[in-house]
């Protein structure tokens, strides 16, 4: 009798890539349902681009390596990042901006170092950054959400779609009707203008505890981080370290100054604080390793965005916060390497 | 048996499918003597035993046919009775697949029993080391797989705080323990009780995972019948690998086996259930070890079962005894299914270490999927119960830095396999391990071997060196001598003639000059 040589372990595993990231992307449709009630189809057509855009450039750039494109375009990871850049881009954004963010985050950001797991930042916050950087103006025209009167009416699928190709606004709509600042921006702006908070916050802009509509994303990204955690695709470390690091700095500047500082709340259901604390931080090839490196990562990321949210140029400071951290991995690593069993402690 | 004592968890483990209920349906039954026996001089970790008999010999069964050599050695018996018919080189089950000295046995079907061992019934009247030597003469060695000699290992030096009896049996396939504790739970207690004694120690605990209920019962039973309070029962949950020995000694005492140590330099000693049965059976009946229960599970095999097995029965005779092979059969495992090894084929012989023959097939083992590079998720590390960052070790083994996966505590992996299991990359990670172990134990050869070649080399400049100092000393010496003394013939002359007897004596020993070449 003749036998296969094999290597031990025998069994095998249950998981796989393609698993953990259709798990990421399922996790997303409540609140991509939740965008669309509140924003309009335009999320949709951003991330038709983007899908587009990221699964050619992945194939092309795999291509000119000469490796066989299907295998690595079937792990869906470059799914995931133009999914996540979708949702981080404005409602109306003209396809050529998000092509460019979608080519670069694949091509630049992932493929150039290497592809999968090599990337050390974060694909779809490098190609949110530079978009920011380069399109200024296409980067923050934000629709206001659903259910504020002095909006007029948002453009439907087929406007979207008509400003997405040509980036002209149909006849009746205008940016100066339609448009309008983000609550975080707006935070920013009248807190400049030596306004309180709560003057600010008594704008429609405003919901519950956080942004109208916006808040309501959040809640359903933080259900979908919670099927994560759930489901062990994600671990608790990253996201509770990265809502820490919003809260603990908002509640000290909130309990110190209520009038000139918004509130915890605002903070955590306001901007892409959910979605930086559960999807965006939570990509594990540029983040920290060890349980203890991760705890402080997304501390880190938590950190980073309340301040340049409350003292930096920018409205919302998740995609600097993340990739500034993202810097800091390898010495993160470095110094949490975890005690081995039987070591002194 | 007072409540349930306080557990303590390892870190990560998986929960994985234990596929034992095939083997443990059937009865435990015995494979019938086969015509020739192969025992394999080296079936212990230590030195190679050394071969007592020639061939021609007579031999009984429990006759010793090999003795210890060294102080962590084992001698070897003769599982029955028979002619000695070699003494040679066969193939035996290890991972090297290499072949060991063996000696072969033809029976004679009588089982003429060897009477060099007294049974020790008042083993109580003993002291330490006449058991421990017990023990040594009877071969016992640990049988959970690593076949440590047990002798050695209750040599402790120190007073326990507790002995461990493992019958954790965590890994898929193998259920050997299972049905060792459900049938001989009598003589786990027995062996306990003379290891307590031994060891003069007061407490014992026999470890059995929660998913063993039968054997449970049975040494529960057992106990009860004895009514010895130091012997305690207790039921851990199961969790891959908690059967190693360094995580069931964290589950039951919450304490670590320092790195580098053993678990006695804590105060606690594992053993295998059942060594404990053959430390029973050595003492009390003067039994070598000649048998063991061996698991034969897999689709690859008709009637998975265990069987109890001489030693040295060819492995193609145990799998007949259970059936013969099912068409499925494809790969031939000794072990279980996430730390058995491969063996070549089935004509090596059933070894002390072996718990398992595991004859799969496709469905058993799927093959593997390609690997996807490493997403650094970090389920490894989440798992590894050695709490090291596999994910690490493995990227700085591709880059061949092995610096920094020694300082990554690469020898703390126990190879158990879970990081594997874990990666949704299907990276094989334990296979890059193994690999780096090899690799940085080979550079640490070849480095030695430098080392001394390079410390050769420069004593031997320095030698030359010295020797021409002196040479040219000498000759200065001379020359000085020659000319402040070219006024006395008389000493001139006694000069020359000291230097001519010189070379005479030079040129009948040509050698000398050019040896120091």
């Amino acid at each position: 009798m003749r036998f296969t040589p094999i290597r031990p372990p025998h069994l095998r595993p249950a998981v796989s890539v393609t698993r953990v990231m259709s798990e990421v992307l399922i996790a997303l449709v409540p609140a991509t349902i939740a965008y669309v009630w509140f924003f309009g189809p335009g999320i949709l057509i951003n991330m038709a681009v983007c899908v587009t855009v990221a699964a050619l450039a992945e194939a092309a750039v795999l291509a000119a390596r000469g490796r066989t494109a299907l295998p690595q375009l079937a792990d869906l990871s470059a799914i995931v990042t133009a999914v996540l850049l979708a949702f981080a881009l404005p409602q109306l954004t003209p396809w050529w901006v998000t092509a460019t963010g979608a080519a670069f985050a694949i091509i630049f950001a992932k493929q150039l170092y290497g592809g999968l797991g090599y990337n050390p930042f974060n694909p779809a916050m490098a190609g949110y950054v530079v978009l920011l950087i380069s399109f200024p103006v296409e980067m923050t025209q934000w629709l206001p959400p659903a259910g504020m009167d002095l909006a007029g009416d948002r453009p439907g699928l087929g406007a979207s779609l008509a400003y997405v190709l040509n980036g002209q606004l149909a006849a009746p709509l205008s940016w100066d009707v339609v448009g309008g600042a983000t609550p975080l921006d707006d935070v920013k702006t009248q807190l400049g203008l030596m306004r309180t908070v709560d003057e600010v916050r008594s704008s429609p802009l405003y919901g519950d505890f956080g942004a109208r509509g916006w808040e309501w994303i959040n809640n359903f990204i933080a259900i979908g981080g919670v099927w994560l955690l759930y489901r062990r695709v994600i671990r608790w470390h990253i996201p509770v370290a990265v809502l820490l690091g919003v809260i603990i700095p908002a509640t000290v500047f909130y309990a110190a100054d209520p009038g000139h500082n918004a509130s915890p709340a605002f903070h955590l259901f306001s901007g892409a604080t959910m979605l930086g604390a559960f999807f965006i931080a939570t990509d594990p090839v540029s983040a920290a390793t060890s349980d203890r490196g991760r705890l402080i990562y997304g501390f880190g990321v938590g950190l980073l965005t309340y301040v340049i949210r409350a003292w930096g140029g920018y409205p919302d400071g998740v995609a600097f916060a993340v990739l500034l951290m993202n810097m800091a991995v390898p010495a993160i690593d470095h110094f949490t390497v975890p005690r081995a069993y039987g070591h002194e402690r | 048996m007072a409540e349930q004592s306080q557990l303590w968890r390892f870190h990560g483990g998986l929960e994985l499918p234990a596929h034992k209920s095939s083997s443990t349906s059937v009865p435990l039954s015995t494979v019938r003597l086969p015509s020739l026996l192969t025992h394999p001089l080296s079936q212990h970790i230590g030195s190679p035993s050394e071969a007592i008999v020639a061939p021609g010999d007579y031999v009984r069964k429990g006759q010793p046919i090999a003795r210890a050599t060294g102080y962590i050695g084992s001698p070897v018996h003769a599982a029955s009775s028979g002619t000695v018919v070699e003494v040679g080189p066969h193939p035996v089950p290890h991972p090297s697949g290499l072949s060991a000295d063996c000696v072969v046995i033809k029976t004679d079907g009588r089982d003429d029993a060897y009477q060099g061992y007294d049974p020790l019934v008042n083993y109580r009247t003993l002291n330490a080391p006449a058991l421990r030597a017990r023990v040594r003469e009877c071969g016992i060695v640990g049988l959970g797989g690593a076949a440590f000699p047990t002798s050695v290992k209750l040599n402790t030096g120190a007073r326990l705080k507790s002995l461990i009896l493992n019958g954790a049996e965590c890994e898929p396939f193998i259920s050997c323990d299972d049905m060792l504790m459900r049938h001989r739970a009598e003589e786990i207690v027995a062996g306990a009780q003379i290891m307590l004694h031994a060891l003069e120690t007061n407490h014992c605990c026999i470890a059995i995972e929660e998913d063993k209920p039968e054997s449970h019962e049975s040494l529960l039973r057992a106990l009860s019948v004895v009514g010895d309070k130091r012997i305690e029962v207790v039921r851990v949950p199961a969790l891959y690998p908690e059967g190693g020995e360094r995580q069931l000694i964290q589950v039951l005492t919450g304490n670590e086996v320092p790195a580098g140590g053993i678990p006695a330099d804590i105060g606690y000693l594992c053993q295998n259930v059942g060594t404990a049965v053959a430390v029973a059976r050595a003492v009390l009946r003067g039994e070598p070890l000649i048998s063991r229960i061996v698991t034969v599970t897999g689709a690859g095999v008709v009637q998975p079962r265990n069987v109890e097995v001489r030693l040295g029965t060819p492995i193609c005779h145990v799998i007949e005894a259970c059936g013969g092979y099912a068409d499925a059969a494809r790969y031939l495992i000794m072990g279980g299914g996430m730390m058995g090894f491969p063996l070549r084929g089935d004509q090596l012989p059933v070894i002390k270490a072996t718990n398992c023959l595991l004859v799969a097939s496709d469905e058993d083992i799927r093959p593997r999927s390609p690997a996807l590079p490493c997403i650094r998720c970090g389920d490894c590390a989440t798992v590894c119960p050695a709490q090291l960052l596999p994910q690490q070790l493995y990227w700085h083994t591709r880059g061949e830095d092995f610096e920094q996966v020694e300082n990554l505590n690469l020898y703390d992996c126990i190879e158990c396999g879970c990081c594997d299991l874990a990666c949704p990359s299907h990276i094989p990670l334990t296979q890059y391990f193994r690999y780096a172990k090899a690799e940085i134990w080979s550079q640490r050869r070849e480095r030695q071997r430098s080392d001394i070649a390079r410390d050769r080399f420069e004593a031997r400049n320095a030698r030359l060196e010295s020797e021409k100092s002196e040479r040219a000393r000498r000759l200065a010496e001379k020359t000085r001598m020659l000319q402040t003394g070219a006024a006395d013939p008389a000493t001139k002359q006694a000069l020359i003639d000291e230097v001519m007897k010189r070379v005479g004596e030079k040129k009948h020993s040509p050698s000398e000059e050019s040896g120091n070449q």
